[in-house]
């Protein structure tokens, strides 16, 4: 065993960054949630996102603009969702499946000529010598923009959701849609937007995986990613900063344990491979141990007859 | 009406698609992919192999395939469909298939299965395996030769026969040539999660390593190592080239085309018998992709030297004396390892670090 080999700052940067995909994607999901509406698609554009930022920011170039149209690829999949269970009035299970199998073939397609291309570098951020400051340099400035972002929605998400009218119409929608309704709210649109949302957060996540933490493109890359979002929304109660937690510790138990393993610590393997599902599902399980629980209305079909 | 419309036409379609399916008689090959056909390694080569069928015989078979079937009970379904959509013959394309091709093959007596690298067989079930190791010998050759560090990394994925074989082949050799090597080995339980494979190849490479080994079937962890730059990788199951000719310097090709071929062959003309195949470099089904110009003219001089050697059968990858990881004797000097103890291996040999996960 050789644990002095585990940099300790490395490790902290690395686990960061590895669970922005997986924080994007379920903050994106607790808003659609949050809403009334229960989106299984999170994989499916993930994975779209991931391969539309690829497609274009090998084109333009620019990571940057790849990110901003893997967002729009994540919400135009989404719409695609949000017009079977708003307008089609489908079910929200099945299409959800359904998105998530269209993503992943659908993605595979687009990306048959982007297979061992490499995608341009994503710019530093413009923070100067402070990224080589010692240890809180690396862990503070030393990541890509897209991990900013991921830590300002969750901010802005709990902001939006606990503090504004916004936040509250929302809530009121996810909990009883019918009184929603009568009040005179738009369910559907709200509905719609919230749907919208969570698709550009879960393709910014697919972009983080495919632009900068792999980085490249491969057929189903996202490899499960997005479900394990949805079940870190239900184990965070729907609470933002719970679903951060709940990332940062998935993430970085993910990284400890491939790391422990390198170093040969005398845990059994098994163990270290199965600890972050464990850890992370019992620590967010006493969390949620309060009187929290899903919005009412979650999973229902609002129709404005019924 | 409009609707109803539609409705009959497509039933009409569906029947006359039928018809057409049952006029012809052709032979029909399944294949169960346990990643995408698009990973650029393990699944990919297998479906250069259907290809290969489908190239060799054009209208006399008809070939499907389904990709991203986990290993155990969902892909005992996606066989089972496959047998009932009238497939004559299956191959099932990961270890993880072994127990669900037995199960389903005793179900359809009259369907052929061939499953690679697993160690079960039936009156209509052959297993198919290439010998990597002997590949790996040439990459432990030349990570030995070429490591600065002293530290070669490992991503494994399952605990099997398979990939032990692989850490300890390459291990002997790279110690051979490095006495003072020393391998770091990740196992991520996983054949394909591009995500996770760079996280491991990272992790072990910020833990000092400079070559980076994968027995996993994407090409991140080239990726990977290219980001980080400096750090040796080699091809997967697929050449990889793209990344050559530097970090990937060589790579182990599964070339399957041949034995997919040859037993869909045996199957139109109803020779096909159970079997068991364990092919290497002398048949082609391992093959050594070019050693590029990273690597050392004297270094890559040896590890064709090497390879030429297992080509003609004159040089076995586990020729004694090796003793295993405790200590114990295996191998005697100049013993060569049988194939028994090779298609079971779960030992480690003396001088790898670690415990082999149950």
């Amino acid at each position: 065993m050789d644990l002095s080999a585990i940099n300790p700052v490395l490790l902290i940067a690395a686990i960061i960054s590895a669970a922005t995909p997986v924080l994007l994607a379920a903050i994106g999901e607790t808003v659609v949630e949050k809403s009334g509406v229960l989106n299984l698609g999170v994989e499916g554009m993930m994975i779209i996102g991931a391969v539309t930022g690829f497609i274009v920011a090998v084109n333009t170039g620019d990571p940057l603009i790849g990110f901003a149209m893997a967002a729009v690829g994540g919400a135009g999949l989404s719409l695609l969702f949000a017009f079977l269970t708003q307008v089609a009035l489908a079910n929200q299970v099945a299409s959800g499946l359904a998105l998530t199998l269209f993503g992943l073939g659908l993605s595979a397609l687009m990306g048959q000529s982007y297979v061992g291309i490499k995608p341009p570098r994503m710019p530093d951020m413009p923070f100067g010598d402070l990224p080589n400051m010692p240890v809180i340099g690396p862990i503070v400035f030393g990541h890509d923009a897209i991990v900013y972002v991921g830590l300002l929605l969750v901010a802005l998400t709990w902001a939006v959701l606990k503090f504004t009218r916004a936040g509250l119409i929302l809530r009121a929608v996810g909990e009883n849609h019918d009184a929603a309704h009568a009040l005179g709210y738009k369910v559907k649109r709200i509905r719609t937007m919230a749907i919208m949302f969570g698709g550009a957060c879960a393709g910014l996540g697919g972009a983080h995986i495919s632009l900068i933490r792999v980085p490249q493109w491969t057929e189903g890359m996202t490899a499960g990613v997005g479900w394990i979002a949805l079940a870190l929304v239900v184990f965070a109660s729907w609470k933002p900063w719970r679903v951060l937690l709940g990332a940062y510790l998935f993430g970085g138990i993910s990284q400890l344990q491939l790391n422990l393993q390198g170093a040969g610590v005398a845990i059994p393997v098994e163990y270290l491979a199965m600890s972050p599902y464990i850890v992370t599902i019992v620590v967010l399980v006493i969390l949620s141990a309060d009187k929290s629980r899903a919005p009412a209305s979650l999973g229902r079909t609002f129709h404005a007859s019924g | 009406m409009k609707f109803g419309k539609l409705l009959t036409s497509a039933v009409l379609a569906l029947g006359l698609a039928g018809g057409a399916a049952f006029a012809q008689d052709k032979t029909k090959v399944g294949f169960v992919y346990v990643g995408p056909v698009g990973d650029g390694g393990w699944t990919y080569e297998h479906d250069q192999g259907r290809k290969a069928v489908e190239e060799a015989f054009g209208d006399a078979v008809e070939t499907v395939y389904v990709e991203n079937v986990a290993e155990g009970p969902d892909s005992e379904r996606v066989m089972t469909q496959m047998a009932l959509d009238g497939a004559d013959l299956i191959f099932t394309t990961s270890f993880g298939y072994m127990d669900p091709t037995i199960n389903v093959a005793a179900k359809f007596p009259n369907v052929k299965f061939e499953h690679a690298t697993g160690y079960k067989r039936a009156d209509n079930v052959s297993t198919y395996s290439a010998r990597f190791y002997e590949g790996r010998a040439v990459q432990g050759h030349i990570a030995g030769k070429m490591t600065k560090s002293n530290i070669v990394g490992y991503i494994a994925s399952f605990p099997i026969p398979e990939v032990i074989r692989g850490i300890n082949s390459a291990y002997l050799h790279a110690s051979k040539v490095n006495p003072d090597v020393e391998f770091k080995i990740i196992w991520v339980y996983t054949w394909f999660d591009p995500a996770k494979e760079a996280d491991a190849a990272k992790a072990l490479i910020e833990q000092g390593a400079d070559v980076v080994l994968q027995h996993t079937d994407s090409t991140a962890p080239q990726a990977a190592a290219a980001e980080a730059g400096g750090v040796v990788t080699f091809g997967q199951a697929s050449d990889m080239a793209e990344y050559g000719p530097f970090p990937r310097v060589s790579s182990i090709i599964d070339n399957w085309a041949p034995y997919y071929v040859a037993r869909t062959k045996a199957v139109m003309d109803g020779t096909w018998e159970s079997v068991d195949t364990w092919d290497g470099i002398p048949t082609g089904m391992v093959e050594i992709g070019e050693i590029t110009d990273a690597v050392p003219a004297d270094v890559k001089e040896e590890a064709l030297a090497m390879i030429e050697a297992m080509r003609t059968g004159a040089y076995h990858p586990f020729t004694g004396p090796i003793n295993k990881q405790d200590g114990s004797a295996w191998l005697g000097e100049g013993e060569t390892a049988d194939d028994g103890t090779l298609a079971g291996m779960s030992f480690y040999i003396e001088g790898v670090d670690g415990e082999i996960p149950n």
